[in-house]
């Protein structure tokens, strides 16, 4: 069961679902685009989890390309990262074997709101957020 | 200035709130110091010499006297150690180059009682440190300055908003640096920066951008190559989101010393720009973007009203004015663009503290000062000094009593001893080299006011390593730590300039041979500026006379200087 419905943790070191396009962090999402689309989920990768690329692929995928399937966070996932995985618009991690599921989802509830329209973001846009910003996707 | 609503406060709470919880498991062994790292350095949090250092946010450079009250409290409360030199037991703070705030002696273990403090008063750490957009600085006279052709700070403001846990863009290649000014004149070396921004106005009138892209210092010193000469300001964020976007796809992570987006742009060229262009094109194309309303700009605008105007002045008085009175008045106050203000920059150059450094007690006392002459508001500027920005010019007379009470009074602005310098070897785990002694040697051995005022404009940079936080490129004289076989030698470099009118456009300086020891320094810099002093054309000043000359001259005097270095085969 998983108490946050806005993530979906897999299990460390498990096989990703069947039918996961898993894509490198220097690959360009726009030109795989046709590939993207034929497979439920895509699987992005962390190789470090220092190394930023996979946010951007992220919001590509979800802004730019309008991909509607599962968008999977592997590799070096830690648990702080999931405020900004789930901003970038990912909805599965595979966090690193070491990591604590409670402290992943104790890391998605310090903000309620952010400056920042994300494509990632699935609540309604906050009327008081003091400034709409940057590019966004529904 | 910006006055934090509701949300702001209640954002910066939460990241204290997020950050205590990082620290309590750090210190309980469940988060490893290389996975804390990242996330303690984008709050502020490096581990130093002595101790950690903690930089706390000025957006822009604005600051109140609340906030600066606040800071003297973590200065005398947290910023303390019982052992050590008198030197070494912290109770002050250091104003940086990049308008932030340095402590040197919290111990980490009470560092999230210090962010809940800070976040009382509006302030934290978020970005001043790690691979991300760090805070936002700006002209020291945004808003005020009479050149101004439009006020930068309400887009400073939006971009503090946007850059702020910026969900894409908090793991890139490496730090990301922007500056905006809105003036003629750039006082915020924009060509130095990841991204410059200079506010213009069209033809037709309408406000945009000239963006520059990939300045930067370190190691390979490059400056800002144009990549669009008028980015209507609705667009900005966009833009800047699609140069942030192809950097952090594309930038190196190979090599930490390749790595900035500097490198970048030299490597494509053209290429950058393109890719650059097709994003923007591509986010402009999307229904889903939004460009900046209207509104927002208006609502941003409100929050940088000037305090009302002051009372008209009582008549002058018919005494003569005081030599050491009109000396202060040429070289601190700045001329103002409300008429019956001026602004006046408090000198934190002087005798016996290090440059940028300022104790409790001082920050009480401009705080005081920031209460009774310029309405709660003062700025840190690029140069490492604090200014009032709303000064009532008949209150000027009372507001230098009471800065020389204070020690802030040295009529030095823009001079010799109105240097930049980084901490250096004292503090700083990264530097080579020390700064500070430098610093006072040179502040020491150029005590004399006359011959300061002769000297004239000029600007002397020190960086006690390459990272550049002394920003020693840009200087017109730069002075450089370096590390050989584990001494201190210090590399002195000619006519750099940062941009502004009086540097000229801005470039790296230019190495005077091969590097110095430590006690050669001074002499250098006396050599130096005899030969200038000596060699000049009437209202010459020393870099166009630098650039007139070319090294050789100086380089000659510099050598016959040396005397250890002599030695060296």
């Amino acid at each position: 069961m998983n108490p946050n419905p806005l993530v979906d943790f897999l299990a460390p070191g498990m096989a990703l679902p069947a039918g996961t396009l898993v894509l490198d962090n220097t690959a360009d999402v726009m030109a795989d685009a046709e590939e993207i689309h034929r497979h439920a989920a895509v699987a992005l990768c962390f190789p470090r989890w220092t190394d930023g690329r996979a946010y951007s692929q992220g919001v590509l995928l979800r802004g730019r390309l309008r991909y509607a399937g599962t968008v999977i966070a592997t590799g070096d996932v830690l648990a702080d990262m999931l405020p900004l995985l789930r901003r970038c618009g990912f909805d599965a991690v595979q966090l690193r074997a070491d990591q604590r599921l409670e402290t992943a989802q104790r890391a998605l509830g310090f903000f309620d709101s952010h400056y920042q329209v994300a494509p990632g973001d699935r609540r309604p846009a906050l009327d008081h957020v003091p400034a709409v910003v940057g590019s966004a996707a529904p | 200035m910006y006055r934090y609503t509701d949300y702001d406060r209640h954002f910066v709470r939460a990241r204290a709130a997020q950050f205590r919880d990082q620290l309590q498991r750090h210190l309980a062994g469940t988060l490893p110091e290389d996975d804390f790292r990242p996330l303690r350095l984008q709050n502020g949090w490096y581990v130093e010499r002595h101790a950690p250092m903690l930089r706390v946010a000025v957006p822009y450079g604005e600051l109140s006297s609340r906030q600066l009250r606040t800071l003297a409290r973590i200065a005398r409360e947290f910023d303390l150690q019982d052992a050590g030199l008198a030197s070494e037991r912290g109770g002050f703070g250091h104003f940086s180059t990049r308008q932030n705030v340095q402590f040197n002696w919290i111990p980490l273990a009470r560092a999230a009682d210090v962010m809940d403090l800070l976040a009382q008063v509006d302030m934290h750490g978020i970005q001043t440190s790690g691979n991300c957009i760090r805070n936002i600085t700006s002209d020291a006279l945004a808003g005020i300055a009479p050149d101004e052709q439009v006020d930068p700070r309400p887009f400073c403001e939006l971009l503090r908003q946007w850059s702020t846990l910026h969900p894409e863009f908090a793991f890139l290649p490496r730090k990301f640096k922007i500056a905006v000014s809105g003036a003629r004149e750039d006082r915020a070396a924009t060509a130095w920066h990841d991204i410059g921004l200079r506010l213009r106005r069209n033809d037709a009138g309408k406000v945009g951008f000239a963006v520059s892209v990939g300045g930067g210092m370190g190691r390979t010193p490059v400056i800002a190559t144009p990549v669009n000469d008028f980015v209507p300001w609705q667009q900005i964020l966009v833009f800047i989101e699609a140069v942030v976007r192809v950097y952090n796809l594309y930038g190196r992570r190979d090599n930490l010393y390749k790595a900035r987006i500097k490198i970048l742009v030299k490597a494509e060229g053209q290429r950058f720009i393109d890719a650059v262009d097709r994003e923007f094109a591509a986010l402009l194309a999307d229904p889903a973007t939004m460009p900046i309303p209207e509104s927002e700009l208006v609502r941003l605008q409100r929050c940088f009203t000037p305090p009302p105007h002051p009372a008209t002045a009582p008549a002058a008085t018919a005494a003569e004015p005081l030599p050491a009175y009109q000396r202060w008045v040429d070289r601190n106050v700045h001329a103002h663009r409300w008429p019956g203000y001026r602004a006046v920059t408090l000198s934190l150059k002087r005798a016996g503290l290090p440059p940028g450094d300022v104790t409790a007690d001082q920050m009480e006392g401009a705080a005081a000062l920031a209460d009774r002459f310029s309405s709660g508001e003062l700025r840190v500027t690029h140069e490492q000094n604090l200014l009032l920005p709303w000064v009532p010019e008949h209150q000027l007379r009372a507001l230098w009593l009471a800065a020389r009470e204070n020690g802030f009074a040295t009529p030095n602005i823009g001079l010799l001893t109105d240097m930049i310098a980084c901490p250096g070897g004292d503090l700083c785990a990264l530097a080579n080299a020390r700064s500070i002694p430098v610093a006072a040697a040179i502040t020491e051995r150029f005590a004399d006011l006359d011959e300061l005022q002769d000297i004239g404009d000029i600007d002397l940079h020190i960086s006690g390593c390459i990272n550049s936080c002394g920003h020693h490129h840009s200087g017109h004289i730069g002075i450089l730590g370096v590390d050989k076989d584990g001494s201190e030698w210090y590399q002195v470099t000619l006519a750099g300039a940062d941009g502004s009118a009086l540097s000229g456009p801005a470039t790296p300086g230019k190495a005077l041979g091969p590097s110095f020891a430590a006690e050669e320094v001074a002499d250098v810099i006396e050599a130096v500026i005899a030969t200038y002093l000596r060699e000049r054309h009437s209202g010459e000043s020393f870099i166009e006379a630098a650039r007139r000359l070319g090294p050789l001259p100086f380089r000659q005097v510099a050598d016959a200087v040396r005397r250890s270095t002599a030695l060296i085969p």
